[in-house]
């Protein structure tokens, strides 16, 4: 067994893994944080997409103990009590989801695109960003609608955004 | 229309769970002391087994227990089945191999169950599974469809030739008399490529028992837990079905796949009260890959005639349908009578003959998967009809309408009668969506560039609202084909309504509160919905088949009736007023001709306090359930229009506009009723372009991961046009049609219309690969350059 130490969604935590052990594992079965799902067993499908200090990672390729002294944020560390982050309401008020399964991840994937691309996103820099997410139920309109005015409910949301 | 009723766009109440990770899925559920399944499954398409020697795997760490289909039949655990009897043409029933959970004595897919793991770590599970060994005698496989009658090898004693049955539909001696008489004759032959439905989560299962209830649980990534429910218990044999409680909680997309009663969780119920531990199972994608039930998997030659005027006046189709290894829960259905009832499309066709020959073959079992039946059908008569139209030189879309149904009801030569539709209006409406007019000028500015651009039509119809129960079971299913609902009013006047539909990403938690709210006038916030749960929910039929609003709602709306009945009983004693004076309006319960009235929340307060009427004349309490069973099949129907670009240096197919006019009967909610639109679409341009499941001759799957089997992504695909026409279906009593399906059905033809138009001959077939479109384009001489 090897020990982790790492902050995830702010909180500070400690355990002693199984070297083989994989982030999005750890996070799921220790910590119970359910939220990050596995689609599938080729980093294709992105459905385990977490941030790993501010950057989107496959959790499902990285082992729990490359996280340590890391800073991660799940799904559920992105909304402020009970005000979800603007991705998250883009994605509800644009109907960027269906059965739910792959949505964690995209969001997380989405923000991430905000971060790195800035908050005017055009169509097909959207979709091209989204390479890594697989979704079986939208057709991915209403998702590239909802990161589009994600990423603008982002720039009128700084403080949120910081605190991710 | 109210904010909230019949035909807003509500947003989704079940989102905010959804896109803060508070959604619960199988895999979430983790119980005391549970124990982790892993199966071995057979590395060999076709192999007799001479043994399996678990001894070494029982004694790796933290096993706990190895069983195999010996171990199951030893506690006299049931095949698994399947539901649809067809019979041949000579009237003999289809031939039902044998389908044990865990293989007895041969396997016959790569991926087939041949032992399970069960220990304390999934990890430990999967490394024990290596040890188990099994001496096999590895057999020739058939994989072929078109093969599979002619192969030396046998996939099941009970069928010599691998024929699952010859079966037929329509009237074969007019339909050769039209032939005979014809004009012109078009012929085609085609491939419906197997798919994987692949939703992202992968299945998954939880057995649970209680050996002081003598209670089993079986958590389950399910469409239909009552059905689930129903068939491991009354032909399984894995528990009586009081005794054993099926959870579908939040399930991650099905697509059909889900529909499905597999091996794992049946294995993970029985061995839960054998290691007397809960047992979960969660699939893994490869396992998925090789284990989930297959989708479409066709070969079809099929013939038009058409007379001097260019009508239709007959179709004939033959078609040989790979069913796999084993017949899935519903596979016998889906190449029968939820294909050839559709070869009429929206054409009037006089005389219609289609033969059907279900074959078995060493490949995963193929079942239902969205729309089942009705894309092959859609496939067939749009290439058909779409090639005719070019062979007599005439406009596709104005074949197409010289051809349409107009007069309903219609009744067809393959047993359905269309209750109403206006295929022309949908036509009229996506030919000025797609900016058809202006098409010719596109197609000059693209060959300016060296590209090829093309256009093409589906004219696609489906029967959903699956089904009525007399229908059916006259055609040869096992089960009645209705749903059920029970809404319960609280005193506090808000409501529970406890349906017998699934949902996995239709949205029912908003459409059916938006119902409620409609006939109640209360807020969707007072409404919730229960479903997945065959404890709370007391039976049910599940969601495939696009069957949720016409049938699930329409059960709903039935309850609901009885519920402002009995209101109105209560509202008499209440308002001191006759029964027959009681009106139910704008949610409130009023005394007709005067300003005496009580708000439905303050009339459901009254019928459980009772302090108003008498037990004897009024029975207190406000709840009422109801079952609907359909009074025929549903019609959607629409018009999809795809219009590619083809580079002819790279075989890259870019769809640049996708029309989509569809008539789903009345919509409750447009938003959801897009999605779903916009979702099908997606799997249909998947089908025509990017996927699928390919075996090689041994049998190995050689798709079988997200890296080799490809998915659609959101660069692949366009931003669709959708609009929408509306003729209230007749059948139900909210009008309701359906719209699960219609863009997977509807996709595909238009796709390979499409690029059959822009290469100008049409020798492609599915998918339509870059290096598949890039060896049809060298066949064309380029147009050269404007120059």
């Amino acid at each position: 067994m090897t020990t982790v130490s790492l902050t995830v969604n702010g909180q500070s935590v400690t355990a002693d893994v199984d070297p083989r052990t994989l982030l999005v594992q750890f996070l799921r079965e220790n910590l119970r944080l359910t939220g990050t799902h596995v689609g599938c067993d080729t980093s294709q499908c992105g459905a385990c997409v977490v941030h790993l200090n501010g950057q989107a990672v496959k959790s499902c390729t990285t082992l729990a103990v490359q996280a340590n002294a890391s800073v991660v944020t799940t799904i559920e560390g992105i909304s402020q009590g009970s005000e979800l982050h603007p991705m998250q309401a883009a994605f509800r008020e644009h109907h960027g989801l269906q059965c739910g399964y792959c949505t964690p991840g995209m969001i997380m994937s989405a923000i991430d695109i905000v971060n790195r691309k800035g908050n005017t996103l055009d169509e097909q820099t959207i979709r091209a960003e989204l390479e890594g997410n697989l979704c079986r139920c939208t057709g991915y309109h209403n998702i590239v609608k909802a990161v589009a005015a994600g990423a603008q409910g982002m720039a009128q949301a700084p403080l949120q955004q910081a605190a991710e | 229309m109210t904010a909230t009723g019949i035909g807003a766009p509500v947003r989704r109440k079940e989102d905010q769970r959804f896109v803060t990770g508070q959604g619960r899925y199988v895999d979430d559920f983790n119980r005391p002391g549970q124990a982790h399944a892993y199966f071995l499954r057979s590395p060999h398409a076709h192999a007799a087994i001479r043994s399996i020697d678990t001894g070494p795997a029982t004694i790796m760490p933290g096993v706990i227990a190895v069983f195999t289909g010996d171990d199951l039949a030893a506690g006299k655990i049931g095949g698994l089945i399947c539901g649809w009897m067809i019979h041949s043409k000579d009237g003999s029933p289809m031939k039902a191999g044998p389908h044990p959970a865990l293989a007895q004595g041969k396997v016959r897919y790569v991926g087939d169950h041949v032992a399970v793991v069960i220990a304390e770590t999934l990890a430990q599970a999967k490394d024990a599974a290596e040890a188990i060994v099994v001496d096999y005698d590895v057999l020739p496989a058939v994989v072929d469809t078109a093969q599979a009658t002619k192969a030396s090898v046998q996939v099941h004693d009970v069928s010599p030739d691998n024929t699952v049955f010859n079966w037929h539909l329509g009237n074969k001696d007019e339909t050769e008399a039209a032939f005979a008489r014809a004009k012109h004759v078009t012929k085609i032959d085609l491939v419906n490529n197997r798919l994987v439905p692949n939703p992202i989560e992968p299945r998954a299962a939880v057995g649970e028992y209680d050996f002081g209830t003598d209670n089993y649980t079986l958590y389950t990534t399910s469409q239909n837990p009552h059905v689930a429910r129903l068939v491991l218990s009354a032909f399984i044999g894995v528990a009586p079905e009081h005794k054993l409680r099926v959870i579908a909680p939040d399930v991650g997309g099905g697509f059909g796949s889900k529909i499905f009663i597999y091996a794992e969780e049946t294995v993970c119920v029985w061995a839960a009260k054998k290691v007397k531990r809960p047992v979960k199972w969660t699939s893994d994608r490869s396992e998925a890959f090789l284990s989930d039930a297959h989708g479409r998997d066709h070969v079809t030659h099929a013939e038009m005639a058409t007379d001097e005027n260019g009508k239709i006046i007959a179709l004939r189709v033959h078609t040989t349908a790979n069913l796999g290894a084993y017949l899935s829960t519903f596979s016998s259905s889906v190449p029968t009578y939820l294909y050839a009832p559709l070869l009429s499309g929206q054409y009037d066709i006089p005389a219609i003959y289609c033969e059907v020959d279900g074959v078995y073959t060493n490949t995963a079992p193929v079942d239902a998967y969205r729309g089942a039946g009705r894309p092959e059908a859609t496939f067939v008569v749009e290439r058909l009809v779409e090639k005719t139209a070019r062979e007599l030189g005439q406009n596709p879309a104005e074949f197409r309408r010289r051809n349409y149904i107009t007069q309903f009801p219609h009744a067809t030569p393959v047993i359905m009668t269309y209750d109403t539709g206006d295929y022309a209006a949908s036509l009229d409406k996506a030919l000025e969506i797609a900016d058809y007019n202006n098409f010719e000028q596109r197609k000059q500015e693209s060959a300016r560039r060296g590209k090829l651009r093309g256009i093409g039509f589906s004219s696609y119809i489906e029967a959903c609202g699956i089904a009525p129960s007399q229908a059916v079971g006259s055609l040869g299913a096992g089960v009645g084909l209705w749903e059920s609902a029970e809404v319960r009013v609280n005193p506090t006047g808000s409501v529970e309504v406890l349906t017998g539909s699934h949902s996995h990403g239709q949205g029912h938690e908003t459409t059916f509160a938006q119902l409620v709210s409609d006939r109640l006038g209360i807020s969707i916030d007072q409404v919730s919905i229960v479903h997945g749960d065959t404890d709370k929910v007391q039976f049910g039929m599940g969601t495939y088949g696009s069957r949720s609003g016409a049938v699930g709602m329409s059960a709903i709306a039935k309850a609901i009736d009885k519920v402002i009945a009995k209101g109105k009983k209560v509202a008499a004693h209440v308002l001191e007023a006759s029964e027959g004076d009681i009106e139910f309006k704008d949610g409130r319960f009023g005394v007709a001709g005067t300003d005496r009235s009580m708000a439905f929340g303050e009339i459901a307060l009254q019928a459980y306090i009772a302090h108003k009427f008498s037990g004897q004349d009024l029975e207190p309490g406000l709840k009422e359930g109801a079952f609907y069973d359909p009074t025929n099949f549903t019609f959607p129907a629409g018009v999809h229009i795809c219009e590619v670009e083809i580079d002819p240096d790279t075989g890259v197919t870019k769809i640049e506009r996708w029309t989509a006019v569809d008539d789903f009967g009345v919509i409750i909610n447009p938003m959801i009723v897009e999605g779903q639109v916009h979702g099908g679409i997606a799997q249909g341009v998947g089908q025509a372009l990017l996927e699928g499941a390919f075996y090689d001759e041994s049998g190995q799957l050689i798709t079988a991961s997200f890296n080799d089997y490809c998915m659609p992504r959101a660069i692949d695909l366009p931003s669709f046009q959708v609009g929408m026409t509306v003729t209230p279906c007749p059948s139900n009593p909210l009008g309701i049609k359906g719209c699960g399906e219609a863009g997977a059905i509807a996709a595909p033809p238009a796709v390979i219309n499409a690029i059959t138009d822009a290469l100008g001959h049409e020798d492609i077939a599915m998918p339509a690969t870059p290096q598949a479109v890039w060896r049809a384009a060298q066949k064309v001489r380029m147009p050269m350059a404007a120059e």
